[in-house]
């Protein structure tokens, strides 16, 4: 077993077994403790994942998919299934911020367990056992297996939501599992029909659409962008997600906006467009509106919104629509722009709702009504929030501009009278985007403080700061450097879209 | 070491404006300005502004032609953004007065913000994020002034945006800061979404971001004028031109130091400097010059007209700048971007002068009124006589700064009118020129206006004991004087005349900032017209305010002709109905769809269930239907086959 077979293996085992070893060690608090340390190994194994082999040298045809690392072993050969793991450019921040974000949020458990939940380390547990899900979904080179991981995910959540959620969790956690498993029905049928019309599950040899007449690629993107859809989630396929993460304890938010969404667009991208290229060509424009939709749609209920957590949460529904935008587009820009607005808003928005939860904490309302005044009696996390809000905003500068600036320009490229105007929609998206935000903040940071905010003290603790500050300071990185991100993106996403040439 | 001064020269105040950010915001003592925290923010601020000035001086002496440098900062697809600096003589020059007016507003600073005599004993100025975010505005001005890079630009462009929005929300004591801060953020960023897709019809285009590709792109005219125009919205959001100019009178709510910085050097200057920096790719769009004419006309007149009215000794300023900025867009329509950059570097000394002094009468008086005012040149005959060189360097009196620069803007406009130069059209030229003329009249009567209402005549606040101010905040005033009277003639200086030159035009040509002839004349005789008519105003009654003359349209003027209510009525109360109509669509139509198919599938197998709790005959009967329907469809289909 070489290094990097080892790391996938890895990278999935650990947490696993961190989850069984939360459950099963005596004592809450020494439970939670060992799966957070468990999560911080999750990091450790992710980070040298990087160290493979990058090429991309060489003419003529060669896989789409060119794994820096792989693990391909037979798994139920009766049934043709393979143990196919695999990491390359698109893949790796995505396991990279999957493994930080559930590290900080069994962190920031190991610090406070929602009231009036179970036990923590069952909560540390079950977080373990959705990155294990999140972060199969984003290895997985085989398609069954890629659906196998994909469904992981869903019953643990639905046990977050409901176990540590808010007044109303039983029916968002109801609602949440069932509309996603409605999603995930389609996923299997397309799954279905994209291995029974080709013969193999296998996404390198998948990827690319070779093989696959355009009528089956037709159908199979239908059902597969419909399945992702949902997940991502795409106007207006998105109601599940306000309930779901208002009601969510504050780490199931963020583990729900910052990642879990990442699911559908990571799909879309590698296995939709990937094994349906036809498909993807021919439902663009239709995602592209859909997309734009989104945008329009979730800024203008942000608009109008009046609670704090189910405003952040139908940010994501415009942010991610920015993300859709980008793949509809199918350019190489577009992609990038999709891609690294993935990672930006898993970062930005992971960094509101944890905001969010410690207002919501504090004050025990989430109201706009009853905030304000925030800066007057903790300046700190007053400022925070302004800087989350504005990064969210897409500032240039910081880690959201370039997902939306570029998914914008890209449409540009793409030209032709239905995406200029698709440029021109998404881009007043992003000044609503501005507006809702600085609502936002003139309700909760300005003001005479109200009776809620009046009586806080200004500190914070040192779990939160802990917690916080990586969000913080990647927000600002990848505002400035995003070649942090796409770096080795570039290669991975010419091949995926070289079909199209 | 040309790059190293260039990345110096934001670098250092965003990296002094991040760590100031880290500094404690209220730590214990701040309400008596005693704590430790306030001393570092302090002399953070003040090095990060200083080094900076140092590095733009050094880059004035080292810069004599266009240097460009850089990396490629990410590839997206194809599309290069490069992270570079594009210095040339009109950057360092703007680099200069940037670094120096913020020196002078972190200066004044530390006096104004600080518990004065008006002040109740709790209040805690929060200075360690204001004096960060200073800086923070300060780096991003200088990112837009040095930047190769259209992407890059955009980065200073927005950053800058954001600090005003803080900065101007700082007073917390002032209920309507929060507001006009959001409104000047919001309404900048409406005009960004045609700044950003200006960028990108010209970045996709050429590939590349980089303004020196951008600038060789050989062009479709159609692409180039819609890129043209749309780069003007957020011109016009920024340097506040009508019909995106309602933000600046209402940031008069921020300290009057950001206000100085606003209005001087940053912010407002960054539009007619970003239209200077990409003036090639405008002269080949004469359409696009001749809306910028249109709007600049209108801006010059509104600004100038609503300025005669009010009764807010900032929100003249305020008027005053919008009017000003609307000669140098003026300018740039005609085709002088020299003109427009002179006059962009005298209004950012007389601006920032008149704004710093106008913060020591506020200082000393507690009250921003005019109208409670008055008498105030005995007391404080230092401010006094900074404000009157302010105020005729803004009316244009020679030999002041103001009166060299609007005189190069009047020639360029008056040769494009009358001889038909330029790149833009013959009748923009009159618009501008017309415009500008009635304007120096008007800016002459409200620079009177001004002076008789706040320093002559009898105190009208009898209770007050103003004095001028500490020295904190006097030296930075006395020394913006300076410029603000001499500048304008370095335009008789041939290598400042030569580094206003946009570096496209290589025509060779001296150019020629100053117009000596007898069409001086003519913009003279119109400002001792309308300083002639305040003052006679003035002397009838000196109690009483000159824009009494303004009979029924002073409200109107007072109220800038209610472009404020009209913005709101056509854009912010839509939106907000929007909104609220998309939400309940959202929640009762496209949820309510949702829930109500769980509910009717909840219902239906609760239907499907009483059915099958039937009583003992009717299931029988049930049963015996079902076999004998099985029976006839295999009976049939046996048939059949």
């Amino acid at each position: 077993m070489t290094f990097g077979e080892f790391l996938l293996v890895a990278v999935l085992a650990v947490p696993a077994l961190g989850a069984v070893a939360a459950v099963a060690t005596p004592g809450d608090r020494a439970g939670r403790l060992v799966g957070t340390v468990a999560a911080g190994l999750t990091l450790l194994a992710t980070l040298p994942l990087v160290s493979g082999d990058h090429g991309w040298f060489g003419y003529g045809p060669s896989p789409a998919v060119q794994p820096w690392h792989q693990l391909d072993l037979p798994w139920a050969p009766g049934l043709d299934l393979r143990f196919h793991l695999g990491v390359d450019g698109i893949s790796w921040p995505l396991v990279v911020l999957t493994a930080l974000l559930t590290l900080l949020c069994c962190g920031y458990t190991l610090w406070r367990v929602p009231e009036g939940g179970g036990s923590g380390r069952a909560l540390v547990a079950l977080l373990l056992v959705v990155e294990v899900g999140i972060l199969g979904t984003f290895l997985a080179l085989d398609l069954v297996l890629f659906f196998l991981f994909f469904e992981v995910v869903l019953l643990p959540m639905y046990a977050i939501i409901a176990g540590w959620g808010g007044d109303d969790r039983r029916r968002a956690a109801r609602k949440f599992v069932l509309y996603t498993l409605f999603g995930s029905v389609l996923l299997l049928v397309g799954v279905y029909v994209v291995v029974a019309a080709a013969g193999t599950a296998d996404l390198v040899t998948l990827t690319g659409g070779s093989g696959l007449p355009r009528g089956t690629q037709l159908a199979a993107f239908t059902l597969l962008a419909l399945a992702f859809a949902v997940k991502s989630p795409l106007w207006p396929l998105h109601s599940w997600l306000p309930d779901a993460h208002t009601q969510a304890p504050t780490v199931g938010s963020v583990i729900l906006a910052g990642v879990l969404l990442k699911m559908g667009t990571y799909g879309l991208i590698r296995v939709a467009v990937g094994v349906a290229p036809e498909g993807a060509r021919w439902a663009a424009p239709v995602l592209g509106v859909l997309a734009v939709a989104a945008i329009l749609v979730g800024s203008l209920v942000c608009l109008a919104q009046d609670e704090l957590k189910r405003l952040i949460a139908y940010s994501s529904v415009g942010h991610m629509g920015f993300v859709l935008l980008g793949v509809a587009t199918l350019t190489a820009t577009g992609l990038q722009a999709a891609l690294i607005g993935n990672i930006a808003h898993g970062v930005i928005t992971g960094l509101l709702f944890f905001l969010a939860g410690a207002v919501k904490d504090r004050t025990h309302t989430g109201s706009l009504a009853e905030l304000s005044g925030l800066r007057e009696t903790t300046p700190r996390l007053a400022g925070l929030l302004g800087f989350a809000a504005v990064a969210s905003l897409g500032l240039p500068g910081l880690a959201g501009f370039w997902g939306e600036a570029f998914a914008v320009i890209a449409a540009i490229r793409r030209g032709g009278g239905l995406w200029t105007t698709l440029a021109v929609l998404a881009a007043l998206g992003g000044a609503l985007t501005a507006a809702y935000f600085l609502r936002l903040l003139r309700r909760v940071s300005h003001g005479r403080p109200s009776p809620a905010v009046g009586r806080l003290a200004p500190g914070l603790a040192g779990a939160e700061l802990t917690a916080w500050a990586p969000l913080v300071l990647l927000a600002l990185a990848v505002g400035l450097a995003p070649a942090l991100v796409l770096s080795y993106a570039a290669g991975p996403v010419n091949a995926l879209l070289a079909v199209f040439d | 070491m040309t790059g190293l001064l260039a990345a110096a020269l934001p670098g250092v105040p965003l990296l002094v404006g991040l760590v100031g950010l880290l500094l404690p915001p209220s730590p214990r003592g701040a309400a008596t300005g005693e704590d430790r925290a306030r001393r570092v923010a302090i002399t953070l601020g003040v090095a990060g502004a200083a080094v900076a000035l140092l590095a733009a001086v050094a880059l004035l002496v080292r810069v004599d032609r266009p240097i460009e440098g850089g990396t490629t900062w990410v590839e997206l697809g194809g599309l290069t953004v490069t992270l570079g600096y594009r210095l040339d003589g009109v950057a360092v020059l703007v680099a200069t007065a940037v670094a120096a007016v913020a020196l002078a507003v972190q200066v004044y600073s530390i006096g104004y913000l600080k518990r004065g005599p008006h002040d109740d004993v709790e209040v805690d100025h929060r200075y360690p994020p204001y004096a960060a975010q200073i800086s923070l505005f300060t780096a991003a001005m200088l990112t837009v002034v040095v930047s190769g890079d259209l992407i890059l630009l955009l980065v200073g462009w927005e950053v800058m945006g954001l600090c005003s929005y803080l900065l101007i929300a700082h007073d917390r004591r002032l209920p309507e800061a929060p507001a006009a801060a959001v409104k000047a953020f919001l309404v900048t960023r409406v005009g960004d979404v045609g700044f950003l897709l200006g960028i990108a019809l010209l970045g996709v285009a050429a590939g590349s971001f980089r303004i020196a590709d951008v600038l060789a792109h050989h062009y479709s005219t159609g692409t180039l004028t819609a890129a043209c125009l749309l780069l003007l919205a957020g011109v016009a959001g920024k340097s506040a031109q009508f019909p995106l100019h309602t933000w600046l009178p209402d940031a008069m709510a921020g300290p009057t130091p950001i206000s100085a910085l606003i209005h001087a050097a940053t912010m407002v200057a960054a539009g007619v400097y970003a239209v200077a920096r990409l003036f090639p790719l405008f002269a080949q769009a004469p359409a696009a010059l001749a809306v910028l004419g249109v709007l600049a006309a209108i801006t010059v007149l509104l600004g100038a007209f609503a300025a005669t009215a009010q009764d807010d000794i900032k929100r003249v300023l305020a008027w005053s700048t919008v009017s000003q900025i609307g000669y140098m867009t003026g300018a740039l329509a005609v085709g002088a971007p020299a003109a427009a950059l002179f006059h962009l570097l005298t209004h950012a000394a007389f601006k920032a002068l008149l704004f710093l002094a106008a913060g020591a009468v506020i200082h000393a008086v507690g009250t921003t009124l005019m109208s409670r005012m008055g008498g105030l040149r005995t007391a404080m005959p230092v401010t006094f006589w900074c404000t009157v060189i302010g105020l005729g360097a803004l009316a244009g009196v020679p030999p002041l700064s103001g009166f060299w620069s609007k005189d190069g803007v009047l020639a360029a406009a008056e040769a494009a009118a009358l001889e038909g130069s330029g790149p833009s059209y013959a009748w923009v030229g009159w618009l501008v020129w017309l415009a500008g003329l009635l304007g120096v009249a008007v800016t002459a009567w409200y620079a009177t206006r001004l002076l008789l209402r706040a320093f002559l005549g009898a105190a009208r606040l009898p209770l007050a004991h103003p004095h001028d101010p500490p020295a904190v905040l006097r030296w930075p005033v006395l020394l913006l004087a300076v410029p603000a009277a001499l500048l304008g003639l370095a335009a008789f200086a041939p290598w400042f005349a030569d580094r206003l030159r946009v570096p496209a035009d290589r025509s060779g040509e001296a150019v020629e900032l100053v117009h000596l002839g007898p069409n001086l004349l003519l913009p003279l005789v119109l400002l001792l017209a309308g300083a002639g008519v305040a003052w006679v105003g003035w002397r009838r009654d000196p109690a009483a305010d000159p824009a009494r003359v303004l009979g029924p349209l002073r409200p109107v003027f007072a109220r800038a002709f209610r472009l404020d209510d009209v913005q709101h009525a056509l854009v912010v109360r839509p939106t907000t109905a929007l909104a609220r109509a998309v939400r309940t669509g959202d929640e009762l139509g496209v949820d309510g769809l949702v829930e109500g198919s769980g509910r009717a599938a909840v219902e239906l197998g609760g239907g499907l269930a009483a059915l099958h709790r039937a009583a003992l005959p009717r299931a029988a009967a049930g049963v015996l239907a079902g076999a004998l329907l099985i029976g006839l469809t295999v009976a049939l289909i046996g048939v059949a086959s």
